[in-house]
């Protein structure tokens, strides 16, 4: 990874812990419509995996898609404006939190439901190899998804029809206040996909690295044919599960135990110590960062609240193709 | 040749939108191969290729994903599910997805598919048996379409596939004309009369929310669908050798609904029956009895009368199945008691 690959992919990192900063801020100290779901510490899954892919390559997203968003190369204004439930927003106020997604970049949409895009990812993928359009798909989803049917029978399917797909499951360890190994069967969510005929390869979902390197392997397969990947990352969720609750479930320890490995102190060391990036260049970096979302925060402020009656437009397309 | 089958007509119209437009790829169990398990897809994979009609295995909520993530990005893809019952089990992508995803989205999408699937009572039990159509009424976002006869068949499924939106398209049994490959379900195509018209070869399309008069009259409003409309027109054929003289009117889509057709049609009449194979409560007779009820309460000269099935799963023995789907008898005691009042 060069240089300038490095900086940018580091940029993106903070620019998603961030962004979920300031929203904690923002629903602390004002009213802020709906709840959320929030990215703090899997970054570089996100990052990592979206680092591969061209703006006509599509993603599924799932419940807690800010970060997702961000990586796939949505503006940070339509998404804090979506945040705000503003007009202007990427899905003009009508998804929020938990269905935020810009079609433009590849978005297939972030789903309230568990792992209900996957399905979706192994449709888009079919519709790739079918046109030969070259594109690949990536479905991100929890651990928790892969206790869903939809799982089983999206990489049964993906597998039979050696599409090209990626599926990341990002194992947070917890699935709302459950622990994943109180309620599943394998260590490693990777080992199923030793029954769909795929390979399953698990990662270090802290490390940037590691999961580009893992990521991009996945993804030059998915590119030449050669079928889907089921790509495990172990990455932890900093937040609770949602807004409202504190993940009273956990101990402490383990929270700081995770912390230590942070993705983004880890890379931000690798920048300075490796690649020897002065402290200003870094420094540079979060300014600019505080910058932009200093001007997506006033952007969604002053928007337009949409009117009552535009969710009529949404129900159906015009008829005609 | 004109089809004068339905499974004829829908594949028919399924060769027409494939011809016309390489987007359009078809999906499903036992579809390519085996042909289809009513043989819509006779002859498909065959003339199109397996790329483009696909076998499937068994798993409904893949089906319908996959049909929209190929519908999102460029596809106009058809789904057969081989019974109506079985979209229970893709129920979450069907309702929670399909149907939601440009209106979540803020219409950043269009999702044009088809989903296609087999409904009706025929001697197989409570879970093979069954009309769902107000499952999907009332979802929001999908359209509903009910043909039933083979010029509707074709006409309806080509604006299906060109339709920017999900559509259920549910085609009854008893309707295709072909005997299923167990060869015990009975075809009720030999009983039915000239408001079954065939389908001709030439190019249409019907469009959606427009409610065709198949039997006009002017004494009771009679609104039926799918098989349920051929039992009605009997009726009212021999209720006008009483000098009862029927409107029968079949709506062809659910969703968007003619309203209108059907409220003219009882302010003329002033008494509707509505009769439907899916079940009493919330079901597709009570949204119509609503809608006449609404909008044309003062125009009725007698309680409006449903016929549909009473609020239980389909039972098994004939003599019992035959009991709870609405039969001529029903249509003509529902009639009788609005009229001779």
């Amino acid at each position: 990874m060069d240089k300038d690959r490095a900086l940018e992919l580091y940029r993106k990192m903070v620019l998603i812990r961030r962004f979920e900063e300031r929203l904690y801020q923002l629903f602390l100290t004002r009213p802020m419509p709906g709840s959320m779901h929030q990215y703090n510490g899997q970054e570089a899954v996100a990052v990592g995996v979206c680092a591969h892919l061209k703006k006509d390559d599509y993603i599924t997203s799932t419940h807690r898609g800010h970060g997702h968003c961000i990586a796939k190369g949505a503006p940070t204004r339509a998404i804090m404006a979506e945040m705000f439930a503003k007009k202007t927003g990427c899905c003009r106020a009508m998804g929020g939190s938990m269905h935020i997604a810009d079609f433009s970049m590849g978005m297939l949409g972030a789903t309230g439901i568990v792992g209900s895009g996957i399905p979706v990812a192994v449709g888009a993928a079919w519709s790739c190899q079918y046109r030969e359009s070259g594109q690949v798909v990536v479905s991100f989803f929890g651990e928790g998804a892969s206790n869903e049917g939809a799982f089983h029978e999206a990489l049964n399917l993906a597998g039979v029809w050696k599409l090209p797909v990626v599926f990341v499951c990002e194992n947070n360890v917890y699935g709302f206040s459950t622990h994943y190994r109180r309620v599943t069967s394998v260590e490693h969510v990777a080992d199923r996909a030793s029954s769909y005929g795929l390979p399953g390869t698990v990662v270090d979902g802290m490390d940037l690295h590691e999961v580009y390197r893992v990521a991009g392997e996945a993804l030059d397969r998915a590119r030449k044919g050669n079928g889907p990947t089921l790509v495990e990352c172990k990455t932890y969720r900093y937040m609770g599960h949602s807004r409202f609750e504190k993940a009273s479930y956990r101990r402490e320890d383990e929270v700081e135990e995770w912390k230590k490995r942070d993705p983004i102190s880890s890379f931000g060391t690798f920048l300075r110590d490796q690649l020897r990036v002065p402290e200003e260049e870094v420094e540079g970096i979060l300014d600019s960062v505080e910058k932009e979302l200093d001007d997506a925060v006033r952007y969604a402020e002053e928007s337009p609240d949409p009117e009552p009656q535009d969710y009529r437009q949404y129900i159906f397309a015009p008829e005609g193709a | 040749m004109p089809s004068t089958r339905i499974v004829q007509a829908l594949n028919q119209a399924l060769r027409e939108e494939m011809d016309r437009d390489d987007r359009v790829v078809l999906l499903g169990e036992d579809i390519g191969v085996f042909e289809g398990s009513y043989r819509v897809t006779e002859g498909l994979q065959q003339r199109y290729g397996e790329a483009r009609v696909k076998d499937t295995p068994i798993s409904e909520t893949a089906i319908i994903g996959a049909a929209l993530g190929a519908a999102l990005t460029g596809l106009r893809p058809v789904a057969e599910i081989q019974f109506n019952d079985f979209l229970a089990c893709g129920m979450d992508q069907l309702c929670n997805q399909a149907a939601k995803i440009r209106f979540m989205l803020g219409g950043q999408v269009k999702v044009p598919m088809v989903v296609r699937a087999p409904y009706g009572a025929t001697g197989r039990a409570a879970q093979h048996s069954q009309s769902l159509e107000a499952w999907f009424v009332h979802t929001p976002g999908l359209k509903v379409v009910m043909p039933s006869t083979p010029y509707d068949a074709k006409g309806l499924l080509k604006t299906a596939i060109r339709d920017d939106n999900p559509v259920l398209f549910l085609e009854h049994k008893l309707l295709y004309g072909a005997t299923s490959p167990g060869g015990k379900a009975k075809t009720a195509v030999g009983e039915l009369d000239e408001v079954f018209t065939p389908a001709p070869d030439h190019e249409y399309t019907i469009p959606f929310g427009a409610a065709d008069v198949k039997r006009p009259g002017s004494d009771v409003t009679i609104v039926a669908t799918g098989i349920m409309l051929h039992k009605s027109i009997r009726a009212a054929k021999q209720l006008s050798s009483e000098g009862i003289h029927c409107e029968v009117i079949d709506p062809r889509t659910l969703v968007p609904l003619d309203r209108e057709t059907i409220i003219d049609s009882v302010k003329k009449t002033g008494r509707l029956v509505v009769v439907s194979e899916d079940v009493l409560s919330c079901g597709v007779t009570a949204e119509i009895a609503a809608v006449v009820a609404e909008h044309a309460l003062f125009y009725l000269d007698a309680p409006i009368r449903r016929v549909a099935v009473p609020d239980t799963p389909i039972p098994f023995a004939p003599v019992m199945e035959q009991a709870v789907i609405p039969q001529v008898e029903d249509i003509l005691k529902a009639v009788k008691s609005v009229v001779y009042r």
